[in-house]
């Protein structure tokens, strides 16, 4: 799941990457990054989610 | 055609640029200190020695293969709808040539390797008490060596982040005054990736009951380590405005307040929330409130005005406590010098703020991109790295280790031997 997190993360970096080639006007285009933010957010969401599933194994 | 006066300028802003960089090792030593101090008593001198050998490394391997892919003077590029991307710098290795490089390129050479250092040392206090020395001595050289170095050629030597402006219209392209991103963002974001892969203290979470309490071991380090770490902060931000915003010399002032200002503000937001919180002031948390305060000045001090630096420092500093507290509680993250709250957020608010208070039309749109880099790049790719280093090099000391302390396990000696050590039991 961790690692499922981490790779939604690299999408939303390319998400605002797109958005500044394919889009001229500045709203639309600071929405998209906006939006990219978010879904890395996500991706971090999942990856602080997978290891509190794992910490019950690795607790020393 | 510069006239003798341009050069009189340059030179003086050279010469300026030198002498602060002499003073930012103090920065170093301040975090240093905090972490020694934040860890436990038998592990200090193994935290101490471990700030010096990552300080070794990161010169070395910067110096050695960093500074090649970090620096301006050839640049691997690619070209998409009709825009350049610089994506990695293609200079000589080992530093060849230096000593015949323009004054401002040698000045940005010493500037990144007392940047890559002090990012060096965040996931080393975050990992203290259980990572050991040979891996956090790899874990600053993989960043000396080559993390740190794509991160300060995007921004600093004249990246696609750097560019933004020049390419899509948005500002002056993505700015970090003196490593809010290059050093602080990335290294909590390595901090993190150490706390996750080299799990909690033993003890830390038990598996019924809340949290243990493991409080540092010398409130007088970490209080000291701040004021040290202040006179270092100023001569980074000073210097930083200099090397990469080609900032004038008359405006260092307003950065060097701001600094104060951010600090300071977050330091009394930070003490009244504990005080309020918790009947009386936290030394630790009053000292985690500070760094964070600098942490935010070093991504904007000489971009804004002394009221918002304020700002930024007072909403930094009541956020973290909390954040502390939330990512210790909730999120099982045993971070004994709260490297992720401080550097990892406190970094990324600095960033942002950079971006809201900047006069440019487009900037916080080029704050925000750059963010989005290091959350969608370099957090990724250091938590893989360091997942694959943790497979060749355990990054974790034995159990056994652990229970004896650092410093007997791998030194052979502690930091305080007419001392009586505390034993787990006694946090209970």
């Amino acid at each position: 799941m961790k690692y499922a997190g981490l790779l939604v993360m690299p999408t939303g970096f390319f998400l605002a990457i797109a958005a500044l080639i394919l889009f001229p006007d500045p709203a639309r285009r600071g929405l998209f990054v906006v939006c990219g933010l978010l879904v890395q957010v996500l991706g971090l969401v999942v990856t602080v989610r997978g290891h509190l599933l794992n910490r019950g194994e690795t607790r020393p | 055609m510069m006239t003798s006066s341009d050069h009189g300028a340059s030179g003086l802003a050279a010469a300026m640029t030198f002498a602060l960089l002499l003073l930012a090792p103090l920065a170093i030593a301040g975090l240093a200190l905090v972490n020694a101090g934040l860890g436990r008593s038998r592990s200090a001198a193994q935290a101490l020695l471990g700030s010096l050998a990552m300080m070794a490394a990161t010169f070395i391997a910067f110096a050695g293969v960093g500074a090649c892919f970090a620096g301006p003077g050839g640049s691997a590029v690619f070209t998409i709808a009709g825009k350049n991307w610089n994506w990695l710098g293609t200079g000589p290795v080992l530093l060849v040539h230096l000593d015949k490089s323009p004054i401002e390129a040698q000045l940005a050479v010493l500037f990144n390797c007392l940047a890559v250092a002090l990012a060096a040392l965040i996931p080393w206090g975050a990992g203290a008490d259980r990572v050991r020395l040979v891996a956090g001595w790899l874990i600053a050289a993989l960043l000396g060596a080559f993390v740190f170095p794509l991160l300060a050629h995007w921004v600093w030597g004249g990246g696609w982040l750097a560019q933004l402006g020049s390419n899509f219209g948005l500002g002056d392209g993505f700015l970090d005054n003196a490593g809010g991103a290059t050093v602080h963002v990335l290294g909590g974001a390595c901090a993190l990736a150490v706390v996750w892969i080299a799990g909690p203290r033993r003890g830390k979470f038990p598996k019924e009951g809340l949290a243990t309490a493991m409080p540092g071991h010398n409130a007088a380090y970490v209080l000291a380590g701040c004021m040290i770490a202040l006179v270092g902060w100023l001569a980074f931000n000073c210097a930083g405005a200099l090397l990469w915003l080609h900032a004038e010399p008359v405006s260092l002032v307003v950065t060097a307040i701001n600094t104060l200002l951010a600090a300071g503000g977050a330091l009394g937001a930070t003490l009244v929330v504990t005080w309020v919180r918790f009947g009386k002031p936290d030394a630790s948390l009053c000292a985690n409130g500070w760094l964070a305060g600098l942490v935010t000045s070093s991504a904007c001090a000489a971009l804004l005005p002394p009221v918002a630096a304020l700002f930024t420092g007072i909403v930094m500093g009541i956020a973290t406590p909390l954040l502390v507290e939330f990512l210790e509680l909730a999120l099982s993250i045993d971070d004994p010098s709260g490297a992720v709250t401080v550097h990892f957020v406190g970094g990324l608010w600095g960033l942002v703020t950079a971006g809201v208070f900047a006069p440019q039309k487009g900037q916080l749109l080029a704050q925000l991109v750059g963010i989005a880099a290091l959350l969608g790049v370099f957090l990724p790719v250091v938590y893989l790295l360091l997942k694959v280093l943790d497979r060749i090099v355990p990054l974790r000391v034995d159990p056994d280790g652990e229970r004896i302390g650092m410093d007997l396990h791998e030194l052979g000696g502690g930091a305080y031997p007419e001392f009586v050590i505390h034993r787990d039991e006694s946090y209970r």
